[in-house]
Parts: structure tokens; C-alpha cells; sequence
């Protein structure tokens, strides 16, 4: 399939090349920017006047809910959502049921993804046998399987000496360890930050050194054990201190935020808006200001869509007993745009927290447009306004608390592998 | 629906959710119905036809026998037909999700349902989920709100303080974990009264209490000098599990309100308590009983806002 995408707005997130031009694609590849290859006979021409092509974007957590928990989504839905989205790479956390801690899960799971022909699924494996905190898995059979990393999703390890454990055997093999700083005695089933709102609302809450307790553990842990290490949706500012001393100091760290806490604070709770119970939970003016400044000064690398698809009827309960998470693939774009412009960044360098730096952490090739690179582009119009809806989304998981919303930019072609799998 | 969680669209009350955001003017009627209701309750034949024909659908998730009562006793009075349900046995143990019970109950033609939940937010989730012709009073629910508690408490000082505004009123004990103590504050500082402390140890305050419109103190010396009101609140046992406190004991020591400690008040000042009492452990038996306690009183003024409470909500 030749496909020559023409008079687009190109954008590549690394070069900061941001300017008009044509794509020319063949064999799943990008071949050429501008000039048209010899012998170049499209199968098809894509008009992108108006529209920006940018690489595919890369999320570093959705929940796709297989195995096991196909009341909530499924593969075919989920995939459908990330196309939909512009999301053509993604990572799936171990949290499934069973987890993935078992070779033969994760290529079942791999193997159901390729059939599907959408997004490429990375799967995170289990740091521990049943994300249980206790054995270590067999992390280089899982490995081959096709695990890009380890973790132990939102499963806390109480025990550090395993924590420890996993991280030596993990650094072995030189894979990376993922972790979610949030010591959980210090949580406590605590569902608010620990602040004026939860107060109000008479919400368990969760304090701000739940997060920093576990993350001073975790980079401990990194410079005893010589790991890598990523951190997974920080939340709060003086978590986004610590990080940034230990980037500083030269540990080997990454670590993303969640695209909700890029925009959301507690005071979003209203009155128990259970689309915003989220884990970690919504914190403070002031820790949103700082995610934001963590993410321009690259203390934070990354945003993601911590897409967590969830049925209505989790979501119909009392605050604290609702299911936490809320959908995002096709927030995702939309959503780093609204940052972009309230932060006056360009576009180049807000997408680029979207696609070439979760890309790097991920260690895959894609998230660049440049001759050579993977043909996994999205194509979308940034002046588009939508309202986000029950119809409008794709995603099996209607919670969101951006319902009702009008956001602007919305995805008109995703590729993968030069195949058009979204838009017409 | 109304964006508001608890007033229709003309600003009337529609449910009772909490004293947060309550309009001072539709407290101030809630008080005055109380009053003219008074009477009803001393009278031979005590009923008033105000909710004749009506279902007061009483839904206790959680234990409780003075406030269900109060309710059923207002209710009846009302000569509303008064359902019990004690929810803690009954369908959620079967598995029925709370909406599903509501959304059964509603088929029955009910007209208001008064709730109590042990989750923070279940009376405004049942809110928000039932149609417009049926009121919601939250009787309780979690940490969060106990509003007709804090309605017979300003009751009770209006009758026996007359003016909020001249007022220095403290909220002694468990703040954390006390739904009464939150909509007590809300109320309080919405009918204007200039100072109110809250008095507690640094565990059982939630973080940035202050932000609510109070005064902390972790000592009861300082924070009770010159009170006019002490609302003291129950302490659970629990409590001492989750590491919250040592003992009763030493909580005594310290936050118990005895005798002595009430003479830092001032001479005048009323002491009271929701119910039910930790005698002993929250206060002296010779303070409850003595002649600054107006916690009988409250009792009986409870039923009087309640119904008032929903003879206001039946006419909305």
C-alpha cells in the first residue's frame, strides 16, 4: 500500500519540524517528506489541508480489561477508543484477572491485539505472581513473551525486602521496574487528598507523604540496587521535588502524570462526582501548578491517558465505594491541546509528552515523522470542537469527568503500519 | 434537574442534604416551623393532617434508634404513613445495589425517603437518582453531613441563646469522624455566629478544618475559656484500634467535660450532646446531668424540626 498524505501540517515532536508538506508512505514505513520517491504510485492520496500529521500517539497506561474483566471493556472496544483517539502504541498495565504474571497470558493477550489490527499493545508484566507482593515472576519468560516492563499496577508492595528483590532481579536483565508511589498503610482505603475538600465532604482521605514516603523508598531502592525505574502518575508537587532532585543526581528515572491531574483538582469532587474518583487521587491547586511545571522544566517526562474504562453500575455507588478511573484514549489529544494552549506551548513540544518521550520510555520505535520511521501517524484537526458524550465515545467505559465538555481537536485518520485503521 | 444539589428551581427546598450552603432564610423557616410545632407535641391529640396520605419511607443502611425514631415519631405526627426499613438485614446483604432498592421503593409510591448510610455522599447519590416528586432527607451519611442533628442544635440555642451573633460556641472531640460536627459548623457559621472552636487532638481533626471557618485548639484550658455553648461529640471506640487514641481514659483526661473544666465556660454557658453519650469517657455523668445540660431538651426539640423539616419539603 502506497499512501501519499498531502499538504498536511507535519509535525515532528523531536526535530520540532512543524511546517507544511506531503508524506509519502510505503511498506508500512514513512519513505519520504516532500519529494516524491521515484517510481511513487499512490494506492491512495490523503488530503491533509487543515489537518496536523503527527506521529501516533504513545499511552503509557490504558486499561484494556482482558482478561477477565470484559463486563468493564473489551480488546475489540478499547482498541477501537485508542484508534479513535489517535493512539497507536500503548501500554497495558498487569492489573487484569488473572494479572498478567503468566507467560501464556500475555501472548494470548499480544496475539488477540494483533488479530484486531488496531493499536499495538506493549503489556506491562507483573512484578509479582498474582501482583500479590510476596514472588517474583518469571520476568524473562515474560519478557519474551512480550512484556516491556514491570509492575505492580495500583497493588501496593508492603514488604520492601521484596520490593527490593524484584528490583535487583529486574536490573539483572536490565528491564525496567514501574512503580506507583503510594505507601498503602499511609493510604489507608483513603479515596480524596487530604485536604479542604475530602474535609468538607467527610471523605476518607489520603495525605500528600503517602506519595513521598514511597517514592523516597523507591529511589533508595534504585541507588541500592543500580534499577531502572519509571514512575507512574504523580500527583503531587513535593513528589514532583523529589523527582526532580533525583533526575538531577543522575538516577535512572523516568515519570508521567495522568492527563486528569494535568487538568483536574479536588474541588472537581463537587458534590461526589464519582467520575472523579481517581487513583491516585485529584490533589490541590497548588500540586496541579506543579505537574504542569514538572512537565515543562522534564521532571516529568510523560502525560498519559491512565485510560480505565469502568461499567456504569461501579460507578452508580457512594463516592468512596465507586470504582476509581475514568476513560481517556480520546481524551487524550484534546486534552494535552487544552494544556498546550493554556501553557502557550507549541505544538511540537506538547505532543511530544504524547508520542517521542513515552515512546523513548517504552523503548520502541515509533513517535517520530521522519524518513525511515514506522508509518503510525495521527492525523487530526486541531480547530475541531466536540462535545464529549455518551455517542461520542468509542470506549466501552463512559466515565469521564470531562462529560458534557466541548473540547477542541479531534483525530480524522490514525495509521498503523501504513494502513489506515480510523477515518474514511 | 436543578443544578443546586438541595433547592428546585425556584430556590425552595427540595431535599435535605446538608447545612453546607444552606440559605440563611430557609434555616431561619426551618427554625420557625420547629417553633409553631412546639405546641403540637404537648397537646392531648398530637397529630396534624400536614402530610395525610403521604409515605415517609425511613431507610437506615446503618443502625440507629434515637434519630429513627424521631423521625417516625415527626412523621406520624404529620399523619404521614410511616415504612421502616431496617436495610442493614435486608436487600443490600442480597446483593441489591443501593439505587436498585431506591428505584423498588420509588415504584411504591413513596414521597420522601429519609437515609442513613455509612458512605459518605449516599443521600446526595439517591438525590440526584430519584425524580422530582419525591424529597430525600439525609438522616446521616458517613463523615459527612447530619443535617436535621444540627438543625435541632440550633434550635436548641436559639430557645435557650436567643442572639447567633453575640455567640462563642465549641465543638469538643472526635471532628474527623463526625458528621454532626460538620453540618453543626456549616450551620453555625451561616446563622452568623463570630466565633466557633473546634477542641481536639491532632488525630481526630481533618486536615485544613480551619478552612471550614473555625478555631483550633488541642486544649481545652484555652479553648473552653469564656464558651457560651459546648457541643461535645461522641467518641467511638474504635477509635483506639486505628491508632487514633491511647484509651479512654487518658481521652477523658484530657477532653472529658467535667465539672471543672466547665467552670473555664461561662456561667451561663449550656452544654450539649447529639446523643448517644460515653458517660464517663466524652463527659461527666455530673455535667450531663447537671443544670447546664440541655441534652434531654435537644432530644425532645428534635421531633419538632423534623417535622417541621418535612412539612416544609412536603409543601415544596
Amino acid at each position: 500500500m502506497h499512501i501519499c498524505i498531502r499538504n498536511g501540517r507535519l509535525i515532528d515532536p523531536d526535530s520540532g519540524m512543524d511546517r507544511i508538506g506531503d508524506l509519502y508512505l510505503a511498506e508500512g514505513r514513512i519513505v519520504s517528506i516532500d519529494s516524491r520517491p521515484e517510481h511513487f504510485h499512490d494506492d491512495r492520496k490523503i488530503d491533509a489541508s487543515g489537518l496536523v500529521v503527527c506521529p501516533g500517539l504513545v499511552d503509557l497506561s490504558a486499561r484494556l480489561r482482558e482478561p477477565g474483566l470484559e463486563y468493564m471493556a473489551t480488546l475489540e472496544s478499547e482498541l477501537e477508543a485508542a484508534v479513535a483517539g489517535g493512539v497507536t502504541s500503548l501500554a497495558c498495565p498487569p492489573d487484569t484477572d488473572p494479572p498478567l504474571d503468566e507467560p501464556g497470558l500475555v501472548e494470548m493477550l499480544k496475539h488477540r491485539a494483533r488479530n484486531l489490527d488496531r493499536a499495538r499493545v506493549y503489556p506491562v508484566g507483573a512484578l509479582t505472581q498474582g501482583l500479590k507482593g510476596e514472588r517474583l515472576t518469571e520476568m524473562v519468560e515474560l519478557h519474551d513473551a512480550g512484556c516491556v516492563a514491570f509492575s505492580q499496577a495500583d497493588a501496593p508492595i508492603a514488604n520492601l525486602h521484596v520490593l527490593m528483590r524484584a528490583m535487583q532481579y529486574a536490573a539483572t536483565f536490565g528491564f525496567k521496574v514501574w512503580l506507583r508511589p503510594q505507601d498503602m498503610y499511609l493510604a489507608n482505603h483513603g479515596v480524596a487528598h487530604d485536604g479542604e475538600v475530602a474535609t468538607r465532604l467527610g471523605l476518607p482521605a489520603i495525605p500528600v507523604c503517602a506519595e513521598t514516603i514511597a517514592l523516597t523508598d523507591i529511589l533508595s531502592l534504585m541507588k541500592e540496587t543500580g534499577a531502572s525505574a519509571h514512575l507512574c502518575r504523580i500527583s503531587s508537587a513535593e513528589g514532583v521535588a523529589l523527582v526532580r532532585t533525583a533526575k538531577q543526581q543522575g538516577l535512572p528515572l523516568t515519570c508521567d502524570v495522568s492527563i486528569h491531574h494535568v487538568h483536574l483538582v479536588d474541588m472537581d469532587i463537587g458534590f461526589f462526582d464519582a467520575n472523579c474518583h481517581l487513583m491516585p487521587p485529584l490533589r490541590g491547586l497548588a500540586d496541579r501548578d506543579a505537574l504542569r511545571a514538572g512537565l515543562m522544566d522534564g521532571a516529568i517526562d510523560a502525560i498519559c491517558s491512565d485510560h480505565a474504562p469502568v461499567d456504569d453500575d461501579a460507578k452508580l455507588l457512594p463516592f468512596a465505594q465507586a470504582e476509581t478511573g475514568a476513560t481517556g484514549l480520546e481524551l487524550l489529544l484534546p486534552l494535552t491541546l487544552k494544556w498546550a494552549m493554556e501553557n502557550r506551548l507549541s505544538l511540537p513540544e506538547a505532543l511530544a509528552r504524547i508520542t517521542s518521550y513515552p515512546a523513548r520510555i517504552l523503548g520502541i520505535d515509533a513517535g517520530q515523522l521522519v524518513a525511515g520511521a514506522p508509518a503510525d501517524l495521527c492525523i487530526f484537526d486541531p480547530d475541531a470542537y466536540w462535545v464529549v458524550s455518551n455517542a461520542e465515545l468509542k470506549s466501552q467505559g463512559k466515565n469521564t469527568p470531562f462529560l458534557g465538555m466541548e473540547l477542541c481537536g479531534r483525530t480524522r485518520f490514525t495509521l498503523i503500519g501504513g494502513h489506515v485503521v480510523y477515518g474514511w | 434537574m436543578s443544578i443546586h444539589p438541595q433547592l428546585n428551581k425556584n430556590g425552595e427546598l427540595q431535599h435535605l442534604l446538608t447545612t453546607e450552603g444552606l440559605p440563611v432564610a430557609i434555616l431561619r423557616h426551618i427554625l420557625d416551623t420547629a417553633e409553631s410545632f412546639i405546641g403540637v407535641t404537648e397537646r392531648d391529640v398530637k397529630k396534624i393532617p400536614l402530610l395525610r396520605g403521604k409515605s415517609v419511607f425511613n431507610l437506615f443502611f446503618e443502625p440507629s434508634t434515637r434519630t429513627r425514631t424521631t423521625f417516625e415519631i415527626a412523621a406520624k405526627r404529620l399523619s404521614a404513613d410511616v415504612i421502616n426499613l431496617n436495610m442493614a438485614v435486608s436487600s443490600q446483604t442480597k446483593g441489591e445495589t443501593l439505587l436498585d432498592t431506591v428505584d423498588n421503593l420509588s415504584a411504591m409510591h413513596a414521597d420522601m425517603f429519609v437515609v442513613r448510610h455509612n458512605q459518605s455522599g449516599a443521600a446526595h447519590l439517591i438525590a440526584r437518582h430519584v425524580g422530582p416528586e419525591i424529597h430525600v432527607i439525609n438522616a446521616g451519611d458517613g463523615w459527612h453531613a447530619h443535617p436535621t442533628q444540627a438543625l435541632l442544635d440550633m434550635f436548641t440555642i436559639r430557645r435557650y441563646k436567643q442572639d447567633f451573633h453575640t455567640l462563642r460556641v465549641a465543638i469538643i472531640g472526635d471532628i474527623l469522624h463526625s458528621r454532626v460536627a460538620r453540618s453543626q459548623i456549616h450551620a453555625l457559621t451561616t446563622l452568623g455566629v463570630p466565633e466557633i472552636r473546634v477542641i481536639a487532638p491532632k488525630t481526630l481533626l481533618p486536615a485544613r478544618v480551619e478552612r471550614l471557618g473555625v478555631h483550633v485548639y488541642h486544649n481545652m484550658t484555652q479553648g473552653l475559656k469564656d464558651v457560651d455553648v459546648l457541643m461535645i461529640l461522641r467518641l467511638q471506640h474504635e477509635r483506639m484500634e486505628s491508632a487514633h487514641l491511647p484509651s479512654t481514659e487518658e481521652y477523658f483526661k484530657y477532653y472529658g467535660l467535667t465539672p471543672g473544666k466547665l467552670l473555664l465556660a461561662r456561667s451561663d454557658a449550656i452544654v450539649m450532646h447529639p446523643g448517644p453519650m460515653n458517660r464517663g469517657v466524652e463527659i461527666d455523668s455530673e455535667v450531663a446531668d447537671g443544670s447546664q445540660s440541655v441534652i434531654l431538651p435537644q432530644v425532645g426539640f428534635g421531633i419538632a424540626v423534623r417535622m417541621a423539616v418535612m412539612s416544609i419539603l412536603a409543601g415544596n
